[in-house]
């Protein structure tokens, strides 16, 4: 198995402990682990479990179960395209294979130079001004290709 | 004097250059030493007109749209902020014909109010409904719950009331209100809107739900991919601490109600509620068995109440202006009002709230405006993924929870996704069957393998392999999918493949790649 370096650890083993006493705390901390590090190492999983009290297999089950929780780190910048029906009926799949080219990665994959990471995201609730994406938290409506590459194009600039 | 500019927060309008309009007006208002101070508000849900400005006048509330901060420098050359005429000027809000004949109960303060502010909140109208109900017995409370007629607005319209009298019932003890703010239907934005525009109805309904059932803890399961909301929730909840609203002293009542926002990680099925316990206790999404009820062995195996966020939202109307005001709107066994959320490929998207009754046709065209893409209407599909795709023959139906059930669909959440005519339909049907895959529990084998066995009949129909035999097949698998699933996922992700296969089955002719 991958080894965390000392630091990453250090976090994972903190936010563990810190939150521990909370009522059913295992989501609560694999968010803060993930937002400290990007992702959910699978090295985190035995300390995690170790501090909760549970067996790697459960927290190794509810990491895979949720498709938030990234188990590779990811690029400087995460675009999530919506793939659901309002989107679809404004044009999201020519807009999906229109980013995927761009990026030059599918969904799931990171950029080789690191700065991209590509992901469906399944509803961001901004039905009426479809299609929808979002990028780095940042929610974007009405995309058309070309601001898509204007989006993109600022995300590098500021990376 | 200082002149009061209202731009949205709203994620939705943030999502088309709200924030940056925001900044722009004030750059330019502090360039021109104008007194300018810019709230920022809720959406009104007309999102065609977004990012839409207000400006507070001594004519009232006068609004432009939509704006882009090329157009800041013209608004205020035209004096926009004595309410001078512009192109983009839209009048009077209110006076805006397709919010004007609204019936906004719900959504009466959203993209009014300052979201951020419990004074703004009670001057418009908030927690009086909370002061109404500690005055009451907790059982007067659930009975006006009852009278009202307020059915669950997150999809299965199960009278509330009902469920609110399961949890006063079990023995004094632990109990939980729990929000199910897993909004995952594609079409549907109003849970989001609510949190964002008025977080405090939700925060006030929960308070009320737990003096009504005996509850002195609530958590709001928000999903993950509404990080506004996320904000929203947080600061207001801070807000109501900070006002007493919240805590140990509800509002001086000596009764504790304390709340949390817990955030889910993009899992469809934690929409389910048996699911979303699960979820909040830490693990796996995965469906449980009913009976028990949640109302009678919920959360951490506590008594609890599980309601969406649009539910909650409408119980501070009801208590405040009484469970008969609010039956006295809507149809037949559906009461109140129901924001309806117009989605999709078409021309005037957004919020629609209003009575039970009115017919699909009158959202589609007269608020909606008809396609985005000027084509004509082929389907909508209604109440999300799971929901029936719906011919243009079929657009008189009436939004009422019956109404729908007796054409073989369903309102659910009441988000509607509009198709034009290039939409082929044997393709929707096959995402139904890959999005239930995608997002099954895996619990129960009729959901788990039958939406991957059913990818692969449709794309097989596709092929031209065996056209008749596989179509036959497919209804089938639907049948047993629909019967034999643990819960609605599984239940109902074949409505839209059968409703597919009945009103488009053309579209279901072999192809060649």
């Amino acid at each position: 198995m991958e080894t965390l370096p000392p630091a990453e650890s250090a976090v994972v083993q903190r936010i563990a402990s810190d939150l521990k006493g909370r009522p059913g705390p295992l989501l609560e901390v694999l968010h803060a682990i993930q937002a400290a590090l990007g992702y959910v190492p699978g090295a985190a999983v035995p300390i995690v479990a170790e501090v909760l009290n549970l067996s790697r297999a459960e927290v190794h089950g509810v990491v895979t179960f949720y498709h938030y929780f990234r188990r590779s780190r990811p690029g400087a910048h995460t675009v999530s395209v919506c793939q659901a029906e309002a989107c679809q009926s404004m044009g999201a799949e020519a807009l999906t294979a229109h980013a995927r080219r761009r990026l030059g990665i599918d969904f799931h994959q990171t950029s080789a130079d690191g700065r991209f990471s590509l992901e469906p995201i399944y509803c961001l609730g901004n039905c009426a001004c479809s299609p929808a994406v979002m990028i780095d938290g940042r929610l974007y409506g009405r995309v058309t290709p070309e601001r898509f590459d204007a989006l993109v194009a600022d995300g590098a600039a500021s990376s | 004097m200082t002149t009061l500019v209202y731009v949205p927060a709203d994620a939705g309008a943030l999502s088309l250059g709200a924030g940056e309009v925001a900044r722009a007006i004030a750059e330019e208002a502090a360039r021109r030493r104008a007194a300018v101070k810019v709230v920022r508000n809720g959406s009104r849900g007309a999102y065609w007109l977004e990012p839409l400005i207000e400006v507070l006048t001594p004519r009232g509330r006068l609004a432009y749209g939509p704006v882009t901060t090329g157009d800041v420098a013209g608004l205020f050359n035209a004096d926009f902020l004595d309410g001078g005429s512009h192109a983009l000027s839209l009048g009077a809000t209110e006076a805006i014909p397709w919010l004007k004949g609204q019936q906004r109960l719900t959504f009466e303060r959203v993209g009014i109010i300052d979201p951020t502010s419990v004074a703004d909140y009670v001057k418009h109208g908030g927690y009086q409904g909370l002061t109404r109900a500690l005055s009451m017995e907790p059982a007067a409370i659930v009975q006006a719950i009852t009278t009202s007629g307020l059915r669950g607005r997150g999809g299965a319209a199960f009278p509330t009331g009902i469920k609110w009298k399961t949890v006063l019932d079990q023995p004094a003890g632990q109990k939980y209100v729990t929000c199910n703010a897993d909004e995952g239907d594609s079409g549907t934005f109003s849970d989001r809107m609510l949190m964002e525009g008025d977080p405090l109805a939700l925060i006030e309904g929960m308070t009320i739900a737990g003096i009504a059932v005996g509850a002195t803890e609530g958590y709001i399961y928000l999903r993950a991919e509404y990080p506004h909301a996320l904000r929203a929730l947080r600061t207001a909840i801070a807000a109501a601490h900070q006002a007493r609203y919240l805590g140990s002293d509800v509002a001086g009542s000596g009764r504790r109600f304390d709340l949390e926002v817990r955030v889910g990680a993009g899992a469809y099925i934690c929409g389910e509620e048996t699911s979303m316990l699960e979820s909040l206790e830490g693990r796996r999404g995965e469906v449980r068995v009913r009976p028990p009820l949640p109302a009678v062995k919920g959360l951490f195996g506590q008594p609890t109440i599980v309601n969406n966020v649009v539910t909650l939202a409408s119980v501070p109307w009801i208590l405040q202006h009484g469970a008969e005001a609010y039956a006295s709107f809507g149809m037949g066994k559906s009461r109140g009002t129901l924001p309806i959320q117009l989605a999709g490929n078409i021309r005037r998207g957004g919020l629609v709230e209003r009575a039970f009754g009115l017919t699909l046709r009158e959202l589609l065209y007269d608020y909606g405006g008809g396609t985005a893409t000027g084509k004509p209407i082929r389907a909508v599909q209604v109440g999300g993924p799971l929901g029936a795709y719906i011919p243009a023959s079929q657009f008189d139906t009436a939004v009422d929870y019956e109404a729908f059930a007796g054409i073989g669909a369903m309102l659910g959440h009441g988000g509607i996704v509009v198709f034009d005519d290039s939409v082929d339909m044997a393709r929707m049907a096959r995402y139904a069957m890959e999005f239930c895959a995608i997002e099954s529990c895996g619990k129960c084998t009729p959901c788990r393998i039958g939406s991957t066995r059913g990818v692969e009949v449709i794309d097989r129909i596709l092929a031209g392999v065996d056209g008749e035999r596989n179509v036959r097949l497919l209804e089938e698998l639907c049948e047993t999918m629909v019967q034999g699933s643990l819960c609605g996922l599984g239940g109902m992700a074949p409505f839209p493949v059968q409703s597919a296969l009945k009103h488009f089955r053309e579209d279901f002719r072999g192809r060649a790649k």
